[in-house]
């Protein structure tokens, strides 16, 4: 090939050239959507977004069931599910707005990059108009802010950290499931009837973000009814045997040990403290008490006999007797032969809420969608009477305080509940510090026009 | 041209090509079709095709070249990112900053570790990486996110905020920009049943490819070049030489952090978040098996490997169960259930699964990776039209 000569000229040129070719893009840019995705043909495309892979994909798994089942009742396919019992009949089972319901999957590893890469392929390849599920507050929050900057409407799954909601809360983002906050509000009258005002609690708490502000928030109630906190020690994230971390425990001269811990980790560290016999110990004159403040059921299958007795709180159960858990768990049941879990259930009523708004609104434009759902008050989802605020777009409904059974007879009844906290205990004023007081806002809507 | 000799020229040049024309080459499939599943011109997974290319190309001339190989480069990678996001946070969305003090701060991040863990070399070398990332994980992850001190935030990842100080902002676009041009800028070109993508982010990012690919393709052919692949055949004679190889090992240490940080720092450039699962072992090892995958020491190796393993995690685990049903719908019921239940293991959330057996077979049956299977069927087919053996291309392994 023969050589090129750069002289000054032609350097000026391509450099032109190229920046001219730079350029091309913006000067073409946006085009005739009159927000993200615009649905122009018959059918709507919904993204769920769920953890297929590493720890939680299970619980991603039992999302995707009930996904597909809100799709297939959106339709009007199989029983209608919820539809028949949720109190807003704005849907009619023949998809949203007209246009047949469809759906794309994607996997987010439960890590934050891989989510947004997932959710980011949905929009700009598939053309989704809303994102729904996905377990871990830190995607949720990741997840969040993209859907924000990208327009169209996030429906987180499976978060509990208080900041969801709280200082990285977003307009375009909602949460259907409960926070650290109210775990704690709901568990510390509980705990005050079963132990009494006098305890000492030693807490273990997973070292990130979830786990600090369950400690802060599990701290904050207990010390409000007279609980002493003896020591906050944190575990790393990886930590799969917690032995070490038991031991000092028992010469702390506390009587209660509260696990800030999730999934693997909390089978591990509740199994390790059982080891230890802390069940049986007498300390103050007291028996000795743990308490897990986040259940799920995988978690409660994963640590087997050891959670008997042990309280905690949760989101929904399928045990709970309203007209739209029976409804949700017989439709759940007939087609999957279980019944669902908890993040099954937040995922399946999140794509009704989101199909409800949008027919409410007669758009899927998201502002419309979020001005539907903003302070929108309901039923007949599975979790009794529902609220979503408008301040922080958090879901305010009943908290469920559970305890490991003793003797379950099935392996689906390992919790039993224990008390239905009502919505008013576990209220909070959406400038809470714990939620990142005054300064934090949702902005405003976009619709990426 | 530009100091390459012939094929070195041809070389580059097809590399040009191949990511400028990118969205036309990864498209090709018309969107209403039942294939367009597998079509890969969308913005967000060709910039990775070009990030991780960077990546790979980088953490190559480490490995190819010196044949050290690092399980640790995901460190880079992350540093490079907060630096970028930092830079958002404090100063503006411009991604020149950002840029620059990802590839800064890599590069004394690098020179650190490499000066530690490059006194010892084989497995001591890799497991000494791998424990200085996961430290570096483990300290963005919890360490260093405290209420008190935060540096990362932890689980939920650095991003800007808008009480940020973002002192250079004024009245500037509210996401990553280049001098007022927003990288999620895209524009589509609709020519018949295809919709090609042309987004500015994208074409950042390729510029920065081509940037790369040109200086390690300038470092495989200089004398430095030379000595590091002596270091790899037999650092022990290079040193009875009288060549001391260290600060040769170190400078390639150093220059392959660099790439990483970049890679970094286009990452965040393209979606302003850094998160601490992107220095986690599983990303240290997903470089090595770009490298390997594509083919090691080979130049044009670690593009293809990079794209290949992208392609995977992107477009293999969003087939689902309905579009497979869809695709064998032609079928008489209980045929299309039986492919079905043939097909579903290895997509969705499978594709690990797929990946894996293709990473075996191509380890088993070309050990010089993609390329060497590319090296092989131009051969066959050269060998055909003429008797002319197998001429050696310019991308030939290192060994």
């Amino acid at each position: 090939m023969s050589k090129l000569i750069f002289n000054r000229r032609g350097l000026i040129k391509s450099t032109a050239a190229v920046g001219a070719g730079l350029a091309m893009p913006t000067i073409f840019s946006r085009n005739a959507w009159a927000y993200t995705n615009e649905p122009k043909g018959d059918t709507v495309t919904l993204g769920f977004n769920v953890p297929q892979t590493g720890p939680y994909a299970d619980e991603g798994a039992d999302e995707l069931l009930a996904q597909k089942l809100a799709v297939e009742h959106l339709n009007g396919e199989g029983d209608g599910g919820c539809l028949n019992t949720f109190t807003s009949k704005a849907l009619k089972g023949n998809g949203i707005l007209g246009k047949k319901v469809a759906y794309v999957t994607g996997d987010t590893q439960t890590k934050s990059d891989a989510a947004r890469a997932s959710a980011k392929s949905m929009i700009e390849k598939d053309g989704a108009v809303m994102i729904n599920g996905g377990s871990s507050s830190g995607v949720a929050v990741a997840v969040q802010g993209l859907c924000q900057e990208a327009g169209v409407i996030f429906m987180a799954g499976l978060t509990h950290a208080n900041d969801t909601t709280g200082k990285d809360r977003k307009a375009n983002g909602f949460r259907h499931f409960f926070n650290a906050y109210m775990s704690a509000a709901a568990l510390a009258p509980v705990l005050e009837k079963e132990m009494g005002s006098d305890r000492r609690a030693y807490h273990l708490t997973a070292d990130y973000n979830w786990g600090w502000t369950q400690q802060e928030s599990i701290a904050a109630s207990t010390e409000a009814m007279g609980w002493e906190t003896v020591n906050n020690v944190l575990t790393p994230l990886a930590s799969t045997d917690f032995s070490s971390y038991i031991t000092p425990v028992l010469n702390s001269g506390a009587d209660v040990l509260v696990l800030n811990h999730y999934g693997g980790n909390m089978v591990n560290s509740l199994s390790n403290a059982i080891q230890f016999d802390l069940l049986n110990k007498q300390v103050n004159g007291k028996d000795f008490k743990i308490v897990v403040p986040l259940y799920s059921e995988l978690m409660a299958a994963g640590a087997g006999d050891n959670i008997k007795g042990v309280l905690g709180s949760m989101n929904y159960n399928w045990q709970l007797d309203n007209e739209g858990s029976k409804q949700f768990v017989k439709s759940f049941g007939e087609k999957y032969g279980k019944p669902p879990s908890n993040s099954a259930q937040t995922c399946y009523a999140q794509v009704l809420l989101y199909a409800d708004a949008c027919e409410r609104a007669g758009t899927f434009n998201p502002c419309g969608v979020v001005e539907a759902l903003e302070g929108f008050d309901f039923d007949g989802l599975g979790n009794g009477k529902t609220s979503y605020r408008k301040e922080d777009h958090q879901c305010f409904k009943d908290v469920l305080v559970v305890r490991g059974a003793e003797n379950p007879t099935t392996a689906y009844d390992t919790l039993e509940i224990v008390e239905i906290t009502p919505t008013e205990q576990v209220t909070y004023a959406p400038d809470h510090p714990l939620f990142g007081g005054p300064e934090a806002t949702l902005g405003t809507c976009n619709s990426g026009a | 041209m530009l100091k390459l000799d012939k094929k070195d020229t041809t070389l580059f040049l097809v590399v040009i090509a191949m990511t400028l024309l990118a969205p036309f080459i990864m498209n090709p499939f018309p969107t209403d079709s039942g294939l367009a599943q597998f079509n890969a011109g969308y913005p967000d997974l060709m910039q990775r095709f070009a990030i991780f290319g960077i990546f790979a190309i980088g953490f190559n001339i480490l490995f190819g070249l010196t044949g050290y190989l690092s399980f640790g480069h995901a460190a880079f990678l992350g540093v490079g990112s907060y630096a970028a996001v930092w830079m958002f946070k404090l100063l503006s969305f411009n991604i020149l900053p950002a840029i620059f003090l990802a590839v800064l701060v890599a590069a004394i991040f690098s020179l650190a570790i490499g000066f530690v863990c490059l006194r010892r070399s084989g497995i001591y070398f890799s497991i000494l990486t791998l424990a200085f990332a996961q430290m570096s994980f483990a300290m963005a992850y919890s360490v260093l996110s405290n209420p008190s001190f935060n540096l990362t935030n932890g689980e939920t990842g650095l991003q800007v905020y808008a009480d940020d100080p973002q002192i250079l902002k004024g009245s500037g676009p509210d996401a990553t920009h280049l001098f007022g041009l927003e990288m999620r800028n895209t524009f589509t070109l609709d020519v018949g049943a295809w919709a090609f993508q042309f987004n500015l982010g994208f074409y950042i990012c390729a510029m920065f490819l081509i940037l790369a690919f040109y200086i390690s393709l300038r470092i495989f052919r200089s004398p430095f070049g030379l000595i590091l692949r002596a270091i790899k055949t037999n650092q022990t004679r290079l040193n009875f030489t009288g060549t001391n190889s260290r600060p040769y090992t170190l400078a390639a240490f150093v220059i392959s952090g660099m790439y990483a940080g970049l890679a970094g720092g286009l990452m965040a450039a393209m979606d302003p978040l850094a998160g601490a699962e992107r220095m986690q072992w599983t990303a240290s090892g997903e470089v090595v098996l770009m490298t390997i995958l594509g083919g090691a020491g080979t130049l044009l190796g670690p593009i293809l490997g990079a794209g290949f393993i992208k392609y995977f995690e992107n477009i293999f685990s969003k087939i689902n169960d309905s579009v497979l049903q869809s695709w064998f719908s032609f079928m008489p019921d209980g045929l299309s259930d039986f492919f079905v239940s043939i097909v579903h293991p290895f997509v969705g959330k499978g594709w690990h699964l797929t990946l894996g057996l293709l990473f075996m077979l191509v380890v088993t049956f070309l050990p010089g990776g993609l390329v060497e299977g590319g090296q092989k069927i131009w051969s066959r087919l050269r060998n055909k039209d003429k008797d002319g053996g197998a001429k050696s291309t310019a991308t030939t392994p290192a060994e």
